[in-house]
């Protein structure tokens, strides 16, 4: 079968200890925003961040590369399992959606 | 109802003392993750798709008003203020952080529940009849033959690492209101000889391939119950598979050596442990029985209902109890356009209440994902369905259009592959803005959001299955289910809809139920089983349907 061609990702994974969908960013922080995430385009650079996120279990749990694509604030989800990550249920405001107003949700929380 | 003993109080301060210890661990980084999960998991404890959740059981669905105050406790003190009942009598918590957990279950265990056994490959909550006790069609209360098996089941030995998960259900009436038939066991008590006893069904379950349980002893003595179960547990951890996690569960087991085989096992495995069970459980079982004595009812009866929405309610959310002069009130957690299962814990809260002041101080949870007070004098059911009324609690749909299961699925479950929670959301607000809910009458709507069907949609009237179709939302209908006691697995109807076309096509499945059926007295089911899939595919699929004309 051949192989499918890269595309790009994200690294993310929950909190240990609050649960929270979290997104590993450039600068090696885990953020909660997942336009605040890297964007990687490269698939050995994809495995090395993946590396990175998988000897913090101090922290995260479950890493995994989730598909992304380039939008016009960062990045943004593909497949809408990862868009509701993002935000949180339909049936209640409640998870990411409650305070994306708020400044709190944009600061990089590790 | 089960009163904890010193021995019960201080196996869960020591568990759950254990518990708040592994966690420690696992925060300071003494355990690995993959060490840490089977734990949590054995405690009730999953990580989803936005937090963490906390399952705990409510062994046979039975609460006392203090229990349902402690739920209240919960979702407000450690949760968001809400918690979510579901399709096998539990309860969950989706906004936990693994921190406050340790608190939680202590603060369970304070009024004797837990959340041990909720998760992994054990044998799960032991489900019940929800109206046990209280109905009037039942030959006797299935809840302590319940309470034995949990107690039982609970931390043995043997059966914490089963090839997979295993449930079981009980009871005591033979309208099946437990599912028993889609349980890996199923059981059903019965009278034979002046003896009371069990009809055992095994190999039942939903899921990705659903079967319907076969009876594999007509009748078992109450006496051999615990040898019995140890028994067909016993042979399944044997030969139950763990090469392949979905031909896993009993009901493949069953399936793949066949009933006689399995029965064969299990009655020469039955025979070698028996004599090991001497009558302590037999006099447990009576200390325990004892326990479930009835309350001591008063007498009531109904003043004159002129209320038109009084009476739609008593029509539709009360069922005959044993006692003339009182009646089973369903509350309906399925409020239009509410998701279905969920109470805030101001609702918990004044359930609890209303329970203490007029039902005896005894609530049910039901499979259904609605909340039960068994015993109800007639002449409280103004007073009561105006309180509930007033907290958003009153709606008259039990059995009907808008009163659906449905699992979380994607707007928290980490395996779902759809939404369910929206789906029935807008069905329900659809039927409401149609007005024909009544007029459609008896008609059972099961939504699941992955092939696991925690949401029982193989034994759905009408199932609907949420799937990811390259990465779009897809729903698949299945017709004719049923989870009672003529149990079938629903037949799929056709290719699935998208998310913004199954509710439309509902509606014209109930449209056309509407037209073909005989009379009002011919419920949706038994309309599918006189003219079979036809009718109702044509409404499905008209483009179809036209084009073979």
């Amino acid at each position: 079968m051949p192989r499918r061609p890269f595309t790009p990702k994200v690294v993310t994974a929950n909190l240990l200890r609050e649960g929270d969908v979290v997104y590993l960013a450039a600068d090696d922080s885990w953020v909660l925003r997942h336009q605040d995430a890297e964007l990687i385009e490269d698939e050995a650079h994809a495995q090395i961040r993946l590396l990175d996120a998988e000897r913090q279990p101090d922290l995260v749990v479950g890493p995994y590369l989730a598909d992304a694509t380039a939008g016009p604030d960062g990045p943004e989800p593909v497949h809408f399992r990862e868009a509701f990550r993002t935000r949180g249920p339909s049936n209640y405001a409640h998870g990411k959606q409650a305070s994306e107003t708020s400044d709190a949700s944009k600061t990089e929380i590790v | 109802m089960y009163q904890y003993t010193d021995f019960d109080h201080a196996f869960l301060a020591e568990r759950n003392a254990q518990f708040r210890a592994q966690v420690e661990r696992r925060l300071d980084g003494a355990l690995t993750e993959d060490e840490f999960k089977p734990l949590r998991l054995m405690n009730g404890v999953y990580l989803q798709l936005h937090a963490y959740m906390l399952r705990v059981a409510i062994p046979y669905g039975t609460l006392s008003s203090d229990q349902m105050r402690q739920l209240a406790l919960l979702a407000e003190k450690w949760d968001k203020g809400y918690g979510h009942f579901t399709t096998r009598q539990n309860i969950q918590y989706n906004w936990p952080k693994l921190t406050d957990i340790p608190d939680m279950l202590d603060a369970l265990g304070e009024v004797g529940l837990h959340a041990i056994q909720t998760s992994g490959n054990t044998i799960r909550n032991v489900t019940a009849d929800h109206f046990a006790g209280a109905a009037a069609d039942e030959i006797a209360d299935p809840r302590p033959y319940a309470e034995l098996l949990r107690q039982w089941s609970t931390d043995h030995p043997e059966f914490q690492f089963l090839p997979r998960k295993f449930k079981i259900a009980v009871t005591g009436s033979p309208n099946d209101r437990a599912v028993t038939r889609a349980h890996d066991i199923g059981l059903v008590l019965k009278e034979q000889d002046g003896e009371l006893g069990f009809e055992v069904l095994i190999g039942g379950g939903l899921g990705r391939t659903p079967m319907i349980g076969k009876v594999v002893r007509d009748f078992l003595p109450v006496a051999d119950l615990l040898p019995y179960c140890e028994a067909i547990v016993s042979v399944y951890n044997r030969l139950g598979r763990r090469d392949n996690k979905y031909k896993a569960r009993i009901k493949i087991t069953v399936h793949e050596n066949g009933l006689d085989e399995m029965r064969d096992r299990i009655e020469t495995r039955f025979a070698e442990l028996r004599p090991l069970f001497d009558d302590s459980a037999m006099d447990l079982l009576a200390d325990i029985q004892a326990q479930f004595a009835p309350p001591s009812f008063r007498t009531s009866s109904l003043p004159e209902v002129s209320d038109p929405a009084l009476r739609a309610w008593i029509d539709t959310n009360t069922m005959a109890h044993r006692r003339d002069d009182h009646a089973i009130v369903t509350i309906s957690l399925k409020a239009h356009g509410a998701t279905p299962g969920d109470a805030t814990a101001e609702q918990i809260r004044l359930m609890a209440d209303l329970a203490e002041t007029h039902a005896y101080g005894e609530l049910r949870i039901s499979h259904e994902q609605n909340v039960i007070l068994p015993h109800v004098p007639r002449d409280v059911l103004p007073g009561l369905y105006a309180a509930l009324k007033d907290a958003g609690l009153g709606t008259a749909n039990i059995g009907l259009v808008s009163d659906i299961i449905a699992c979380p699925g994607m707007d928290y479950c980490a395996l779902a592959t759809a939404r369910s929670i929206p789906v029935a959301q807008q069905i329900s607000e659809r039927i409401d803005a149609l007005k024909i809910e009544h007029e459609v009458g008896e008609l059972k709507i099961k939504i699941s959001g992955c092939i696991n069907a925690c949401g029982h949609h193989h034994v759905g009237h009408i199932g609907i299955l949420g799937l990811d179709r390259a990465g779009v939302e897809n729903y698949q209908i299945t017709l004719g289910g049923d989870g009672t006691e003529t149990a079938s697995i629903g037949e799929r109807a056709g290719p699935g809809f998208a998310y913004d076309e199954i509710v439309p096509a509902i509606e014209r499945l109930i449209l056309a139920y509407l037209d073909v059926r005989d009379d009002a007295s011919e419920t949706f089911l038994q309309a599918y089983r006189r003219l079979g899939p036809d009718p109702f595919k044509a409404a499905l699929y008209p483009e179809t349907a036209r084009d073979a004309a």
